[in-house]
């Protein structure tokens, strides 16, 4: 895609022997909120760390902004992650620094803007998440949704051209649950920003993301607009979509026959 | 049956093996990464200033303690010892030179790896458990720079520190223990002390032995802070094993490190 600001081709990625990916290929347009789904443990979040260069692939690649990630030096992915705020799934907040510091922290480091600036900015992205008046307190006194949105706000600090969003859902209240989902695409339009969202919160992404990609094994097993997906009649993603406990994600663990293994007594 | 037996021990016997040598490596690996990221924490002295607080300070109170105690019961079990020879003046040597050359800086050692140790390993650990240190990663901040750097040197500065303030309130331990309470000469136990502890051999030994031990303490809790896996149990057992190994670390490097003194 001539617009992509993002893009994974042919990725595979496994530790140990063991793939995890198996040839993925996605593209993430700039401007979109493009949401990567998935059960547990399909490697969604492994795929973040691909694109800030936190791992490297085992075949294929990732490029961001038309460079390869696992082709650069320390310092160029240093560079590239500038350009990306990441969510982490419980915030990840520096305990030892208050909200405010928090959010300063990223220009603190990246910046040699003056004292005064940096309020204005702290204060400015704190606001967006509606948490200005929270900036003097310490990540222990905040709840779940509360440090989300300041994790959020930090992620957010340096105007980043990605967002990407580790289970941004993930054990919150269905009002935070809300907050979330109207600040991703609120404040991925107001940036001009691509936002990557892993999550497998079906009916809260599909309200707000543009284009979703379900992996499943490994692989892309599905993609297309939530509409496209909430209408699919592929076994996995019907399953998946609509919540059902047997399919082709079985509910038992593999095990030997039932019957047999009562008779034995086998374990 | 047997022979399976035995494949299986040496197997477990192997990978124990191998996996203290890989341990060593990534800890020798990442003293490296530390050295040569430490511009960071001395560009930015608060940062170590204030690691300084939580490692030094911190342990002020059970190192001080201790310390008093230590020195009034060398004081005791020495003049009872040299009593029997008509030299109980010689205790104010006896008490300073076993404080300074020997339990200051061994001590201190282990009890710093017990208090500001453990406390390294835990705090570590759990940015690394809440993904704290990821995300200084992803904001393209190296956390060896931000985090452990400030802390290993903190841990440096502070361990000779705590050292000589324990030889120095053992030494009050011991006179109060010695002189009120005993009896002795207070001349002769300061004036043998002043006499027979040797500023070279002595106490810049025992100070050059507590740096060695404060980069080896650290660095024993930082990697294993660094190293653990990021499970509330990997935690608890990385703050154990920074004990173990720390104290067993200090005990092995102090013998070695005396042996040299002695030997030169």
């Amino acid at each position: 895609m001539a617009n992509a600001i993002v893009e994974i081709q042919d990725l595979s990625f496994g530790y140990k022997g063991r793939l995890l990916h198996k040839g993925i290929n996605m593209t993430f347009p700039k401007g979109k909120v493009v949401a990567i789904m998935g059960g547990s443990g399909s490697g969604k979040t492994t795929l973040l760390r691909l694109i800030g260069g936190q791992l490297k692939p085992t075949k294929g690649q990732v490029q961001v902004g038309g460079e390869v990630v696992h082709q650069q030096d320390r310092e160029g992915i240093y560079r590239l992650r500038r350009k990306m705020g990441m969510l982490f799934q419980h915030g990840a907040l520096f305990t030892d620094l208050s909200v405010f510091e928090n959010v300063a922290f990223p220009m603190r480091e990246h910046t040699n803007l003056p004292e005064s600036m940096i309020r204005d900015l702290v204060l400015l992205k704190l606001n967006a998440v509606g948490l200005r008046g929270a900036h003097a307190l310490m990540p222990t006194e905040l709840s779940g949704g509360m440090a989300r949105r300041v994790a959020l706000a930090r992620a957010i600090a340096l105007d980043p051209s990605i967002i990407m969003y580790d289970e941004p859902f993930a054990g919150l209240d269905p009002i935070s649950m809300a907050v979330i989902c109207d600040l991703i695409r609120s404040l991925n339009d107001a940036l001009g920003a691509t936002s990557i969202i892993v999550t497998h919160d079906v009916e809260e992404t599909f309200q707000f993301a543009d284009y979703v990609y379900f992996v499943a094994d490994g692989v892309v097993a599905a993609e297309g607009t939530p509409d496209d997906l909430r209408n699919s009649e592929l076994p996995f993603v019907h399953q998946f979509v609509h919540g059902e406990k047997d399919g082709p994600v079985p509910f038992h663990y593999a095990a030997p026959e039932y019957h047999a293994s009562l008779l034995r007594g086998a374990r | 049956m047997v022979l399976h037996k035995l494949k299986r021990l040496f197997s477990k016997l192997g990978a124990g093996c191998i996996n203290k040598v890989w341990r060593l490596g990534a800890g020798g690996r990442l003293f490296w990464l530390t050295l040569i990221s430490s511009g960071e924490s001395f560009r930015r002295f608060r940062l170590t200033i204030r690691e300084v607080y939580f490692t030094g300070v911190l342990s002020l109170i059970i190192i001080l303690v201790s310390a008093f105690f230590v020195g009034m019961v060398l004081a005791l079990q020495g003049y009872h010892t040299l009593q029997k020879y008509g030299s109980s003046e010689a205790i104010g040597v006896l008490v300073a030179l076993a404080l300074v050359r020997e339990l200051g800086p061994v001590v201190t050692a282990l009890l710093f790896a017990g208090r500001a140790g453990t406390a390294i390993t835990a705090e570590i650990g759990l940015m690394k458990a809440t993904e704290q240190l990821s995300a200084m990663e992803m904001m393209a901040v190296s956390p060896i720079a931000r985090v452990i750097a400030p802390r290993f040197w903190a841990g440096v500065i502070a361990m000779p520190v705590l050292a000589t303030l324990f030889s120095m309130v053992g030494i009050l331990g011991g006179y109060l223990v010695a002189v009120p309470l005993i009896g002795v000469d207070a001349g002769a136990f300061w004036s043998q002390m002043q006499a027979n502890v040797d500023w070279e051999f002595d106490i810049l030994n025992g100070v050059f032995k507590s740096v060695v031990f404060g980069v080896a303490c650290t660095m024993i809790a930082l990697f294993e802070g660094y190293d653990a896996p990021p499970t509330a149990e990997g935690v608890s057992r990385a703050t154990t094993r920074t004990v173990v190994t720390s104290s067993l670390a200090v005990l092995g490097l102090d013998f070695i490190l005396t042996s040299f003194m002695i030997a030169v």
